[in-house]
């Protein structure tokens, strides 16, 4: 049993925004801030009503700290269902910190990471899948993966779920009322139509794992491996792309030696990037590595940045990567468009007909933009979006879809081995079961009201 | 004043089977109705089984009791429902001869040893520092009991409602029981309404049979009873017939005089007996309904119209019948009527029965807020079992949710805490594939002979079909049938497929096409069984694959059931609950985590604090163990 006393943290990402938050919670929440805030208006918080905002300073011996909002929730009608008070203040790391060095000094305890989704959790405030959602939210490093995160926890995937739900228990309704009242006029389900239900839930369960794939993508990132011949320009494109120099760039080939990755955010995406050396016959023992390196990212990563040079034109070392790189989601970047063109495109699309190809000169920064778009619309295919599709990025989630599959097929081949009805119902029943998992759902009533509710029963 | 071990107030079906289960285990027991020739009555329709109701019947039978042992002796029309829907919801049905099955029921009351019979009307339950001591009667008698069972069915405060006309009684011509029902308030047992209602009697002499589809009983002989073979009895036919728009138009220009619109009767109806008239307002798309003409009994003229349930006003009710074809000059002879009585929220129960406020109170039937002959009996056989295991300090008998449909009823009641009439169907009960009517037998009968309920010689039938079965299921995986010429062309005359290599017997077994007999077209020295035991292992070879995947669910559910809440926790103090789950855990007090999370309003955040809760919990006596 966790113990039930009052925590207190930063509530907004260190150093991002010039305005910060420190969320207190728990039952002295409301009393301990009133130790360190100094209203404007002369008031007490301890009697203020609930959903209130404000306006104060935040001082420490008479000395003011910084000026601040705070904002009074009372429980239960707040996320975590105890006493919340968020105190906005203005200051960056410093300030915020000192802040909340003062919270804690007045008896609030330090809270752990996810603390206050826990409490609202084991209050009952948000259900299992929400609080998992938010466990993305807080690890979750870009904005589009936070946004997959908040459109579950706004039920996005619960909604989802719920409706291969509702088909699961209407298709047992209608199999449970034929059985419990066999002499009532119920129409019997048609063979073909019964078939063609469960290849429907089947169907929806399938589209809502694909989508786990790409709730992969987003939490973890694109892996995305520069290649490309030596000294045609990968370390400068790197560099462009981090905007910091990190990559040594010099005119010599093969400098790169090692491998150095970067993680990147395009829009929302978090991207690593994977600068190696360049591949070509070394001969450099060291630089062999590097090499062999490199090969292994060609056939390892997702996506390929692919660099030509353009002031040189189409050697055979870029076509052999080229046709390594085939089956691949691949951009070609024609770098040093700086230098006089060499050259021809054609050649490119009769090896890469689908890649995207961008043309660069990394050195000066010319690019980059159409470049990061050319990445942004292969991961999303010009499909994905985060703010519109749901997508399943838990692992007990994906598991537990993955077990209602299962069953769903089961209950496809009972039906095709013509089994009787009953038989539908025990698969179908462990279907429901596993949905239920992730959104809380318990079986018992549902399927009893259901069978009352779509057919007039009982003599 | 009198002493005996147990006392049983009421005797229909709940009362009946819990007197007689006490008396057998060898307790005095005394049975008080408020009306000898009313014992075992059956107010409503006259049917025992169908789906899941059936299966009850069987487990009582398994178990000792006595419903399926009296149906068999009094049905007029019996037969087998569901029987292309799955082994495991084929449903046995009788039509009951109601006089017989009375009569048959109080001699076996009579003959009992420990059994006194006694009419009386009991207006207090007697008892002491929230333990019971006896119970009192309207004439001045007591009777001293350290446990009794109260079955009041339709009485406890009953009112009879007809159109506007509300009356005391606890049916139909006969007293309510209205003293007892502030006895129990006094003792500190809550109350609810609970409603139900019966259509109106017709005389056969005044209906045309001609355009109704006839019902007819099973030609195959058919019986409840695994022990007692019976001999066949004659029947007599049920007729179905329709409602039309006519009868729509009755019932909507008097929807006023129906007690939906005037709120006469108080209280929540059952769902799956609907009255006419709220069929046809809530589903107005539909213009017609069944309704099943049934037998009342042998010798008597009187028609039960299954389907036609209505509390109207006598003179609609005559417009409504008469609107039904065949049904034109039928004439009424008991009219259809309404009953409101009183029932207790079920969370004041334990699951052996007992109330959780009045030691030594068990209740059972429709008390309990349930409905339906078969559920009474059931609970009553339960109550009676452990108001005997209680006297004697033994451990209570309580059936899982995996043993019985049983099991199931008192479980869902327990935690559930009906809003109307509880009826048992078998989508009620999750792992019903092992817990068919065809082996209730085979679940439950050790239960019945380790209590006294069953003879030895009835065990002993058990036990040799078990072994029959375990044996002949031995035969069938060791031998093995080899694809030659003559084989293939036997399973071609069975309309089976080609054999390609030796498989052994079961796995030909498994076919779908095939049945026990044909295999002795395959093989010469095919162990001769009796035909329930050729069905079990039917069963259990076509169907193995689904049997084993229940089986593996109940090992889950189990686990869940092992993982025990002490008795004193304090959910009050359990912050991390929400209000709702703090409150139902309260009233409920689950044994089991497991029990925990099928209560509605315990959601699985709860149940992560209780497992929460439960570490600690652990921990903590295993810190004082050390201290």
């Amino acid at each position: 049993m966790y113990s039930n006393d009052t925590i207190a943290a930063i509530a907004t990402a260190v150093g991002e925004s010039g305005i910060g938050i420190i969320r207190i919670s728990g039952p002295e929440a409301i009393a301990i801030t009133n130790q360190v805030f100094e209203p404007k208006q002369d008031k007490d918080l301890n009697e203020v009503e609930s959903y209130t905002a404000h306006y104060g300073h935040i001082v420490e011996e008479e000395q003011v700290v910084d000026e601040v909002i705070t904002l009074v929730m009372k429980e239960p009608k707040t996320y975590t269902k105890e006493d919340v008070v968020e105190i906005n203040c203005h200051g960056g790391t410093v300030v915020l910190r000192k802040i909340l060095d003062l919270i804690l000094n007045q008896g609030a305890r330090l809270a752990e990471p996810g603390e206050f989704t826990k409490r609202a959790f084991l209050n009952g405030r948000i259900d299992l899948a929400q609080a998992e959602a938010v466990a993305d939210l807080i690890q979750s490093k870009t904005e589009a993966s936070m946004e997959v995160a908040l459109d579950q926890l706004e039920g996005g995937l619960s909604d989802q779920v719920n409706d291969i739900r509702q088909d699961l228990i209407a298709l047992l309704a209608h199999l449970e009322a034929t059985i419990d009242f066999p002499e009532d006029e119920i129409e019997d389900f048609q063979s073909e139509e019964l078939g063609a239900r469960i290849d429907t839930v089947q169907q929806k369960i399938d589209d809502l794992l694909a989508t786990s794939e790409r709730g992969k993508i987003l939490k973890e990132g694109v892996e995305a491996a520069i290649v490309g011949r030596p000294n045609v320009g990968k370390s400068s494109l790197l560099n462009a792309l981090v905007r910091e120099k990190r990559a040594i760039v010099t005119d010599i080939p093969g400098t790169t030696r090692d491998v150095i990755e970067e993680v990147i955010n395009i829009d929302g995406i978090p991207v690593k990037i994977i600068d190696t050396a360049g591949i070509r016959n070394a001969e450099n023992q060291i630089e062999k590595i590097g090499v062999e390196k490199s090969e292994e990212y060609l056939t390892k990563a997702e996506l390929i940045l692919l660099v030509v040079d353009i002031s040189d034109g189409i050697t055979d070392e870029d076509k052999r990567l080229m046709r390594d790189a085939q089956n691949k989601e691949v951009v070609v970047i024609a770098n040093k468009l700086d230098l006089e063109h060499q050259l021809e495109l054609e050649k490119i699309k009769e090896i890469l007909p689908e890649a995207a190809i961008v043309k660069t000169a990394a050195i000066a920064n010319q690019g980059i933009n159409e470049l990061e778009d050319a990445i942004a619309n292969l991961v999303y295919s010009g499909k994905i979006n985060a703010q519109e599709e749901t997508m399943v990025s838990s692992l007990r989630h994906k598991k537990a879809l993955e077990r209602a599959k299962e069953n769903v097929s089961d209950v496809k081949s009972t039906w095709e081995q013509g089994l009787p009805n009953d038989f539908l119902t025990i698969d179908l029943r462990a279907a429901l079961e596993a949905v239920n998992e992730i959104t809380g759902d318990a079986v018992g009533e549902d399927i009893i009201d259901q069978i009352f509710a779509d057919f007039c029963l009982g003599k | 004043m009198k002493e005996y071990d147990v006392v049983v107030i009421g005797a229909g079906h709940a009362g009946c089977e819990a007197a007689l289960a006490s008396a057998r285990m060898g307790c005095s027991t005394l049975l008080l109705t408020l009306n000898v020739d009313h014992v075992a009555l059956m107010p409503c329709n006259p049917s025992i089984g169908g789906p899941a109701k059936g299966h009850i019947v069987r487990e009582i039978d398994a178990l000792g009791g006595q419903m399926g042992r009296n149906i068999d002796k009094s049905y007029v029309n019996i037969m087998m429902l569901n029987t292309s829907k799955g082994p495991a919801v084929h449903a046995l049905r009788a039509q009951a001869d109601k006089p017989t099955y009375q009569s048959e029921m109080i001699r076996t009351l009579e003959a009992e040893e420990n059994l006194d019979l006694k009419q009386d009307v009991v207006t207090e339950l007697l008892v002491e520092n929230q333990e019971v001591t006896g119970v009192k009667t309207i004439t001045g008698m007591s009777y001293q009991a350290p446990k009794v069972v109260l079955t009041t069915g339709t009485s406890l405060n009953g009112k009879v409602i007809i159109g506007d006309v509300k009356y005391t009684g606890g049916r139909q011509g006969e007293f309510a029981a209205t003293h007892l029902a502030d006895s129990l308030k006094d003792a500190g047992i809550e109350l609810d309404k609970f409603q139900t209602a019966t259509p109106p009697r017709i005389d056969q002499q005044t209906v045309d049979f001609s355009g109704m589809r006839i019902h007819p009983g099973s030609e195959e002989k058919l019986q409840f009873s695994f022990f007692q073979d019976r001999a066949e009895r004659e029947q007599k036919p049920c007729w179905v017939t329709h409602t039309n728009e006519r009868t729509k138009e009755v019932i909507e220009s008097n929807i006023e005089d129906s007690p939906l619109s005037t709120g006469i009767v108080e209280g929540e109806g059952p769902r799956y007996c609907p009255s006419i008239d709220r069929k046809i307002m809530r589903f107005p798309e539909k213009t017609s309904h069944q309704v099943f003409v049934e037998p009342e009994g042998m010798d008597t003229n009187e028609l039960y119209l299954n389907g036609l349930t209505t509390s109207m006003p006598e003179e609609l009710q005559v417009k409504i019948i008469q609107s039904v074809p065949g049904l034109e000059e039928a004439e009424i002879m008991r009219p259809g009527y309404a009953v409101q009585y009183d029932a207790i929220p079920t969370y004041q129960l334990n699951s052996t029965m007992e109330n959780k406020r009045v030691k030594g109170l068990y209740t059972a039937g429709q008390i309990n807020a349930t409905s339906g002959y078969e559920e009474a009996a059931a609970q009553g056989l339960m109550a009676g079992i452990n108001a005997v295991l209680s006297l004697r300090d033994q451990d209570p008998l309580i059936l899982k949710r995996s043993d019985a449909y049983i099991g199931v009823l008192i479980d869902d009641l327990v935690n559930e805490n009906p809003k109307e009439p509880y009826r048992m169907l078998t989508s009620r009960a999750e792992y019903r594939l092992l817990l068919r009517q065809d082996n209730a037998d085979l679940r439950l009968s050790e239960i019945g002979y380790d209590l006294g309920l069953l003879s030895d010689e009835e065990y002993q039938q058990v036990r040799k079909k078990d072994t029959a079965i375990t044996d002949t299921m031995q035969y069938l995986d060791n031998n093995r049938i080899t694809p030659t010429k003559e084989v293939r062309a036997t399973l071609k005359d069975l309309n089976s497929g080609g054999l390609k290599k030796p498989v052994s017997l079961a796995t030909i077994l498994a076919r779908p096409e095939l049945d026990y007999q044909d295999l002795n077209l395959l093989v010469d020295d095919l162990p001769e069984v009796k035909p329930e035991i050729a069905e079990q292992i039917e069963i259990e070879t076509k169907y193995r694959g689904y049997i084993e995947k229940q089986m593996r669910q109940v090992e889950k559910f189990k686990k869940m059931e092992k993982k025990k809440l002490p008795e004193d926790i304090d959910y009050s103090e359990l912050e991390t609950l929400r209000t709702e789950a703090r409150e139902k855990l309260d009233k409920i007090r689950p044994v089991s985590l497991g029990q925990a999370s099928r209560i509605p309003g315990v959601s699985p955040a709860d149940i992560s604090a209780l497992m929460i809760y439960l570490e600690t919990y652990k921990q903590d006596a295993d810190d004082e163990e050390e201290e």
